[in-house]
């Protein structure tokens, strides 16, 4: 199949971007986005020009790096799928396909389509853990999980950190992520004693970090590739209003 | 860290995104309850003329051996105020915030979210300008054909400009969508949602901004219709 990209070209950081075409020839509807995007760079190799830079490690997707906005949504059209697991034949031959960066303040572009999403970590290092010592697994009937908390608590464990909630919020707003590691952490034993000190920590690095405020649009669970329920956000609100009231300290 | 400077509960709530969005939510609440108190009341202009404005006398006149004349009005009226203002400085500082979170855009744009979460911000806007004309129409009379008419004459001499009967229509649909969206978002902000309940939720709240919007708009497209004299 025949397509036109159109790709956010930019050199570093500080250098002012743009959208750059390239007519694709040859692209098989079997191929992965990616690969059609490996495609693109052999050719612009070839022709001795810059590779278009972007983020890719598992190509599974399970790592959260292939970030990268398609036609105005993050990680392109299918439902739960992250770009590398999304193939050619859910495009047209003859089709335009826009490919942009993340866009937030928080994670600035390094170069074309990589992006600095280091501000998630610093998310996670603010609250996103649970201060015991594991040790080896302990016998599974010693603690016990209800199999709602459990079932919650699993779905909102399936984040993969990609960003994707951030790019397609129209507040740029990392709500889903923050309140997926919440849920996750905060229905099950280990995470109770740190709950309260969790929720008010990690929200208050998010929004120091410039991340937006969230206004339950909604957007970010529509392209979220692991499908993190947006209630996982009510979670969130009702552990930062109850540790709220409780006056609940990070210090 | 912000955090051990933030110990009293006001300045700890309204420092927090969240705790913004808290405000709105109980502040959107009032505005809610008001609503439908007001649009209940509104409804008895199809009992007659007399009706209609005893009832408006009634308002007047309810509890003022304690507050006096017009107390319990002026009661709600300043907690109605507060809470505008509150409301609109929490939703102005989250869209400043959401400005500076993405200082570049999208050239290619996409419609993520639903029509009326979409449009809350100007939509919100649009419900402020209806409400300052829809005072200085049928409060204050200032803007109102006939400025000396009691209740019932100040209204139908309102409506009987297409013009302005219209604009209180479209204004319906805005705050028809702000609660469509405002309602259950507020389910979110107090934590009860969930992603069994999402659904329910998110019909309840569309059904309440529809039949608020409904209960309204029928009074205007009455007079113009000549239902209402």
């Amino acid at each position: 199949m025949k397509l036109t990209l159109r790709v956010w070209r930019q050199k570093n950081a500080d250098a002012k971007g743009k959208m750059v075409k390239y007519p694709m020839d040859d692209v098989d509807e079997d191929m992965s986005f990616l690969e059609m995007l490996d495609v693109l760079n052999e050719k612009l190799q070839l022709a001795g020009e810059d590779p278009v830079s972007f983020d890719h490690d598992c190509r599974e997707g399970i790592c959260g790096s292939c970030a990268m906005v398609i036609n105005g949504t993050p990680h392109g059209p299918q439902k739960n799928t992250t770009t590398c697991q999304l193939h050619m034949r859910h495009f047209r031959d003859g089709d335009t396909i826009d490919i942009e960066p993340w866009r937030a303040r928080a994670f600035p572009v390094i170069k074309d389509l990589v992006t600095d999403r280091s501000a998630f970590d610093q998310i996670i290092q603010a609250g996103g853990y649970v201060s015991v010592n594991t040790g080896s697994a302990p016998e599974a009937h010693a603690t016990p999980v209800d199999k709602v908390s459990a079932d919650d608590a699993f779905d909102a464990a399936t984040c993969i950190g990609c960003g994707a909630c951030v790019a397609a919020c129209p507040n740029g707003s990392s709500m889903l992520f923050t309140a997926a590691k919440i849920t996750h952490l905060g229905l099950l034993p280990q995470g109770q004693p740190e709950r309260q000190t969790r929720a008010i920590s990690m929200l208050s690095k998010q929004d120091e970090l410039d991340f937006g405020g969230c206004t339950n649009v909604g957007a970010c669970a529509e392209v979220c590739p692991k499908g993190i329920p947006l209630a996982s956000i009510s979670q969130l609100n009702h552990d930062v209003l109850g540790a709220t009231l409780a006056g609940a300290r990070a210090d | 860290m912000v955090l051990t400077q933030q110990r009293n509960i006001v300045t700890r709530t309204w420092g927090s995104s969240v705790g913004k969005k808290f405000v709105m939510a109980v502040t959107g609440v009032i505005f809610l309850l008001y609503v439908i108190a007001h649009m209940i009341g509104n409804l008895k202009i199809f009992f007659g003329q007399e009706t209609f404005d005893a009832y408006s006398e009634h308002l007047r006149t309810l509890g003022a051996e304690i507050f006096g004349y017009e107390g319990v009005l002026w009661i709600i009226r300043v907690v109605l105020l507060a809470s505008v203002v509150l409301h609109m400085v929490a939703a102005f500082s989250l869209w400043y915030r959401a400005k500076r979170a993405r200082p570049v855009g999208y050239q290619h744009k996409g419609h993520q979210g639903s029509y009326a979460a979409r449009t809350m911000r100007w939509g919100g806007v649009i419900i402020a300008l209806f409400v300052i004309w829809h005072i200085l129409d049928l409060t204050t009379g200032t803007v109102n054909p006939d400025p000396a008419g009691g209740a019932y004459a100040k209204l139908v001499a309102s409506f009987d400009r297409p013009v302005v009967a219209i604009f209180y229509i479209v204004a319906m649909v805005a705050l028809s969508f702000h609660i469509s969206h405002g309602l259950w978002s507020a389910t979110q902000t107090f934590g009860g949602n969930s992603a069994v309940r999402q659904h329910a939720f998110k019909t309840f709240s569309i059904g309440v901004g529809v039949v608020i919007a409904v209960g309204f708009a029928i009074i205007p497209v009455s007079v113009m219709f000549g239902l209402v004299r």
